[in-house]
Order: C-alpha cells, then structure tokens, then sequence
C-alpha cells in the first residue's frame, strides 16, 4: 500500500524525464530549441545547476563532451535534425567514453519534415550510427513510471559504461499532458562518482576484466589525464591499426554488451496467447489498448513492451520465438525495430502494422495486424 | 614530475616547418609564467598540428576536425579560471570551425586558442582553407586561389575577444602567447607559417613576410576589456514537481463509465490548449483519469490548433485522435481542421460550434452558440461552459473555481455566458 499522500497533477514525459535525470545526478544541461523538444529546455533551465544555451548542436555535444572530460553529467534534448547534426561529435564521446545523455524526441521526417506531428522514424538511424556499428545504449519509456526509473538508470549506465546513451521519446509521449499520482515516484539517490584514486600513473585507456577504463577529470593535477577519439592505445596515444589499439576498439563494443542485463528493460504481458504484439513508446500504448480491445472480443494476445531498444536483448528473441505470430507496432512504414531484429525479410510468422502522419491506433493494429 | 611542457625535442613535424615554433614558443610561454603543467589542458585539433599531443607532458585532448574550439570551451566552462585551456587549431579547422571560435569569443570563455595558419591543410594534400590569402597556389588552384580569404583577428576580436594577436611564425614570439595566458577571458594568436612540404612546393618563388603583407594582413595585437565567462546565477526549482500544482479531487459522482474524447478545435493563439488543459484539470477534480495532446502547425499563432482530451474512469493507453464523442468548434481554422472527423461522427454524438460558422455534414447532434461573441480570446474557455451543461461531466462551478484560481475569471464575461447557458437542454 502506497502510505505517501496521494498527490494528483497533470504532467507530461518532458517534466518527468529532466526531473529524474536532475534527481540521478546529471547536472549540466546545453541547450538548442527545436520542436517537440523545447519544453524539455524549459524544464531543464528552471532545474539544471548549469544550464547553457548552444549556438547549434554541434557546439551542443562539443560543449557536453568538454564538460563531461571535467566531470559533468550533461544532457541535451533533440529531435532528428539537430541529432543528425550530433552525430560525429556522439561517436567522438564514445570513442573518449564519456557520459551523457542525448534526449531524441521523434517527430516526423525526412529532413525537416513536420515538425509537430510524431513518429517512430530514427530507430534505424540509431542502430548505425557509430562508424564501425559498435551500439549506443538506447532506451524507450512508454510510461511516466518508464520515465522516471529509466531516465535514473540511463545516467547510471552511462557513467557505469563511461558512454553516451540515448532516451528515445517521440512528440506524442513527450508533449502529451497527462493525470499522474507522483507520490508514485519515489525520490532518485544521486550517483556516486568514483574516480581513479592508486598512486601508480594512470593509464587513461587502461582496463581490467571490467572492460571499463578508470575516469579521472582533467582538473586532478595528480595524474596526466589524455583523452582523444582518435584510434588510441592504453595511454590514449594515437596509433594506426596497432594491435592494443584495435584491441581497445573492439573493447568499445564489448563494454556496451557485457552489462546488458544490468539494462536491459522489456515488460512481456501474457494471456496465454499464441500471438504477440511487439512495440515500444508511444505505439506501446496503443498496443496495450488493442490488447484490450481484442480480450473483451475473446481474442487473447500477449504483448512485449520493449523499453531497451538497442542493444537488442537475447531475452526478445527467448520471448518472440514462442509465438505462432508475432506483429511489431511502429509509428513508420517500414517497420524498423522488426528489421533491426529481423533483417530486410521478416519471417514469414511476422508481421509489421505502422503508420504515417498520424498516431498508429489500436485498431489499425488490431486490423493491419490480423488480430 | 617534470616542469617541461615538451617530452621530447623530437617533434612530429616535417622538416622546417614552423609548427615545431609554435610548440616550443607555447611550451617557453608556460613554463616562464612558473605554470603547473597539470593546470594546462591542451585540446588539439585535427591537421598536421594535432599530432603533438604525445609530446605533451600537460593533459591533452583530442578531438575532431573543427571543433576543437568548442570542444577546449566546454572544458574551460567546467574549470575555475585559473586552469590553462590551449586549443592548436589550423586554417582548416578555424574555417570548418569558425561558428565555435566566433561563439567562444562572443562568450569569452577562458580560452587561448592558436591558429596554425599556413595557408593550406597539410594532411590531406595542400588544399585551400577559408583562410587562404587570394592568389596563393595551392592543389586545387595552381594559379592562385581566386577568392578572398577571412581575416580571423578581425572577427574575433570583433566578436569580443579580449586578446587577439598576429604575429609571424619567426623566432621567438613566446612573449604574445605569454600576455595571451595572461589574460582573462577568450584570446587568440594567429601564426603566420608557410608549409615547407605543400606552400613552398607550389608558391616556390614566395616569402612568408611578403605573403602576408600582400594578403593585407598587418602584424599587430588588439584587445577588448569585457567580462570573461562564468556560469550567470540563475534562481532554480529543487524539484519541477513543485510546479505542478497538485489537484484535489472533489469526491462527485461518476457518471462516465467508460472512456470518452473530447476535441477543442479552434485557431493558434486563441488558447485552445490552454482551454484544454482547464478541462482536464476539471475532469480530474471529479475523478476521471485524462490526456491532453495538441495538433498543431509548425507555426505560432497562425493556423488551426487543435486539442485532443481524453476523459475515462479507468486508466487511458491509447491516446491518440479516435471517434470522439464531442468535437468543439470554434473558428474556421478548426473546422476546416475537423471537417473529415465530424464527417464521420454518429447521431449519438455532439458538436458544439460557434454560432458564426457554417453547420458541417454530419450525423451528429449539431448545437451552435455565441462562443466567439464572448471575444476570441475567451471563445474556447466559454465553450467548455457549454460542455459542461451539455454532457454533466464536469460541472461549471468546477470550472469557475479553476478559472478562479488561475486568476482568469474576472476576464471572461459569465454573465452573458450564464444568460446563454440557459439555452442549453439536455
Ligand atoms: S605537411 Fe606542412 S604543415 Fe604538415 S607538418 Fe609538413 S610542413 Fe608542417
């Protein structure tokens, strides 16, 4: 039983996602305006310790990058033409392995697109975005509770895994008002940051069984601290292709799965069906409506919520192989989580319903879907 | 540890080429103002420059091409003053990178930054930069480059720079980059040097002092006396919840048993979101569960705008536009919005619309009311008085006590609202 007083207030997934990333530890928010992101600025300037606007968003994740090398935990929040702009400077902090935490709210593309109507369209675009295709964390609320649990444990794995990680949103859950009991959350413990503490010289690019390097800020006068997103070796010297060097860029890879289970979010809701529903934000929800809908018709259909999109998770496939047939539910038209799972040819016993402009709704899953 | 900046006299540079200078006259300038070498914080960009890092004994940074300056800035940010942000830079990555270096300078963040000009990127073959004087050779143009180059001292300092200098990269000029460490706030030093590998090669004939002269380009230093950057005092929340203010319910009766849709439509800017948010709050205090999601253009206060309010006694997944019980129109914008909508709404549900506007082909139950006569400004709000009279889930008095609290009731004109309210028999 809930003993905190009931506190009643509508809210969106803006509010709830920059207050549990404050609460968390992150502490630095660059900001540049862009639709439907910009409530997630206001938020964030009336919160944030340190707020800073960015003349772009190159300068946004140069600014982040330099503020995390000192120790920060920053944040930014986008939608897809700034995040297309980020791209470079977001494999420059993976490769330095700095966290921090890229906020992509989807709306719909190609390019400027409309920039008031959502979609699921950059789930694609995430999957690859690192030359060489080494996974960015990326998780997808589709709750208040998901924002707020998630968006702590977001700053947990990227200071964890020293990487940046991606909060997917879309313009549907982050600027969409809603009745929520807060008391319902309870507060985020801040993060302990541990640093580097031997006495021996530090090897910025050392590491162990872990896999994870030892962070020291460029402020300690202790220790040479070097940091470079160039192929480096231990010491953070650039190398060519030498073999410790292309050790540690295999390590990149590594670091980001050896944890996967320590992050890896999916709700499976099961009623004893043979077919399931596969979706993930905001179409989530549309699914769990559908499921509803087809319960009181008689029709049971389980349903797998996925809320850690990539890496992509064995559990999915453990979960998805049971079923006779299973329907991915996506805001785009070319179904790109089941092809992330999948590949271009989707078994024959799955499926894709999506939709364009307008919010995938429960019954085109139900119908598109053959529920 | 050793107080040397430099780790070795081997530095990686061509023969002759004037980069082992600007590493040595850096390196002099540190060590001569007694600077822990821990304090100093070199970020490099990319070029041929870039690859002095290993030979650094301070921290290093390294980054991409071009943003290093915004890149040394985020550092600098996050440091107290008396640490040494050095960013090397080229004449290639100055001209990729010229928004970051304009904005550190505009922002005169604690930054020394040194250009390595040369006339050309080195790295990749000898192709001209933004900084290119006119008519020098390079790859792309061996007879000159026919464009004009930018004068980068001029733009900083322009942009606010506190220290800016030229100077020729001759000799010994550690002394500038010692009053440019000096001095608070953005500096920045740009080198002249020729590239003895890609400059000599195809501008044989041609001597640094006369290139520079020719391109117009006169040695000298220029200061500006503005406040360098610290995070402003900014008052801030503890929590973002305190400013959402929690909403008591009123303990009424349910007479919703299942999920309902209500739908504002109206024009930008005459506060339909608003309008609707009100009624959620009013839907909330007498218990029902509620999602407000807005339609709208790209563009402010022009357009349509359109507010999709979901009412439900039970918990709401879907939230999206559906097949809404009551649509509420307002302008013309939000009928030409909904026309498809009310096309297929049924005679079990209702459309409230301004008196003024034509009567759309529906089946649905049609009511038309002066809203827009209460002023445009007041026709959503108005219109849920009608909504609430006409569907009993909320109750007007709810409403006014909402309007109330937001300080927004003494603007509406309720008589005439109330007088008109009559009208409506359920
Ligand atoms: S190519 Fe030119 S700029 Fe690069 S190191 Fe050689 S001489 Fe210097």
């Amino acid at each position: 039983m809930n003993i905190h007083e009931k506190k009643e207030v509508i809210l969106d997934d803006s509010r709830v996602i920059i207050e549990a990333l404050a609460q968390a530890g992150a502490d630095v928010y660059i900001g540049y305006p862009i639709t439907p992101s910009n409530a997630m600025y206001l938020y964030a300037s009336q919160r944030f310790p340190l707020m800073l606007p960015a003349p772009d968003e190159i300068s946004t994740l140069q600014y982040m990058s330099g503020l995390a090398i000192v120790g920060h935990i920053p944040v930014t929040a986008t939608s897809f033409p700034g995040f297309a702009l980020m791209v470079e400077s977001i494999n420059m902090a993976y490769m330095m392995e700095l966290p921090m935490i890229i906020i992509l709210t989807q709306r719909l593309g190609p390019a400027t697109g409309t920039a008031t109507a959502g979609a699921q369209g950059d789930v694609a675009l995430l999957k690859g975005m690192i030359s060489g295709g080494h996974p960015v964390p990326v998780i997808c609320p589709s709750s208040i509770e998901d924002c707020w649990h998630l968006s702590a444990k977001a700053v947990e794995i990227a200071v964890k895994l020293r990487t940046p990680v991606v909060i997917l949103s879309s313009k549907e859950r982050a600027t969409t008002n809603r009745n929520f009991d807060i008391s319902k959350l309870p507060p985020i413990k801040p993060l302990e940051r541990k640093y580097y503490s031997k006495n021996e010289p530090y090897k910025p690019y050392e590491y162990n069984e872990t896999l994870v390097p030892d962070f020291l800020p460029v402020s300690n006068t202790s220790h040479q601290v070097r940091i470079t997103a160039s192929t480096h070796d231990q010491n953070g010297i650039i190398q060519h292709t030498s073999e410790e060097a292309m050790k540690n860029t295999i390590r990149l890879e590594k670091k980001i799965f050896k944890y996967l289970n320590e992050y890896t979010y999916y709700e499976h809701i099961q009623n004893n069906s043979k077919q399931l529903i596969v979706s993930y934000g905001v179409s989530a929800n549309a699914a769990q409506e559908a499921v509803k809908i087809l319960q009181k018709n008689g029709r049971n259909t389980d349903l797998l919520i996925v809320k850690t999109l990539i890496p992509v998770s064995e559990d999915l496939y453990s979960i998805i192989e049971k079923y006779e047939k299973v329907v991915f539910a996506e805001d785009n038209i070319n179904g790109q989580y089941a092809k992330i799972l999948f590949g271009e040819k989707l078994p024959t016993h799955v499926s894709f319903v999506g939709s364009i402009g307008k919010m995938l709704s429960p019954k085109n899953i139900i119908e598109g879907g053959k529920l | 540890m050793s107080n040397n900046v430099l780790n070795t006299k081997e530095l990686p540079f061509c023969k002759g080429c004037g980069h082992h200078l600007i590493a040595q006259n850096t390196a002099k300038a540190i060590e001569e103002l007694g600077l822990n070498i821990l304090d100093v914080i070199f970020v490099t960009d990319i070029g041929c420059h870039g690859i002095i890092d290993k030979s650094l004994n301070t921290h290093t940074v390294h980054g991409l091409h071009g943003r290093s300056v915004a890149l040394g800035a985020g550092i600098s940010m996050g440091l107290p003053p008396e640490k040494k942000v050095i960013v090397f830079i080229g004449d290639g990555g100055a001209t990729i990178g010229l928004q970051h270096i304009l904005e550190a300078a505009r922002l005169n963040v604690n930054l020394t930054v040194v250009v390595h000009n040369n006339f050309l990127y080195g790295m990749t073959g000898g192709q001209l930069s933004g900084l290119t004087p006119k008519g020098f050779n390079t790859i792309i143009t061996p007879n000159g480059s026919p464009y004009g180059e930018h004068d980068i001292c001029e733009l900083v300092y322009t942009a606010g720079a506190n220290y800016v200098s030229r100077v020729l990269g001759i000799g010994d000029y550690s002394e500038t980059i010692k009053n440019a460490l000096k001095t608070p706030g953005f500096s920045l030093i740009e080198v002249m040097e020729i590239c003895p590998s890609y400059g000599v090669k195809f501008n044989p004939k041609r001597k640094l002092q006369e290139i520079v002269e020719a391109a117009n380009k006169p040695i000298k230093t220029w200061t500006n006396h503005r406040d360098p950057f610290v995070f402003p005092e900014r008052k801030i929340v503890s929590n973002l919840f305190d400013k959402t203010p929690v909403i008591e319910h009123l303990n009424k009766e349910k007479i919703l048993t299942s999920q309902i849709q209500v739908v504002l439509s109206g024009s930008a800017g005459e506060g339909v979101q608003l309008a609707a948010n009100i009624l959620c709050k009013a839907a909330v205090k007498h218990g029902y569960n509620i999602t407000q999601k807005g339609t709208y253009p790209v563009t402010v206060g022009v357009g349509f705008s359109n507010a999709e309010v979901n009412i439900s006694p039970d918990e709401i997944l879907f939230h999206g536009l559906s097949n809404p019980e009551y649509v509420i129109v307002t302008s013309q914008d939000g009928l030409d919005f909904s026309k498809n909508t009310i096309k297929q709404m049924n005679e079990h549900q209702w459309i409230l619309i301004d008196k003024s506007l034509p009567l759309p082909e529906t089946k649905a139950q049609i009511l038309s009311y002066d809203f827009r006569g209460k002023g445009a400004k007041n026709a959503v709000i108005s219109s849920l008085f009608f909504f609430a009279k006409l569907s009993g889930i909320i109750e007007t008095d709810t409403l006014k006590a909402i309007l109330s609290e937001m300080g927004m009731l003494e603007k509406l004109p309720l008589t005439a609202i109330e007088n008109e309210l009559v009208l409506v028999t359920v």
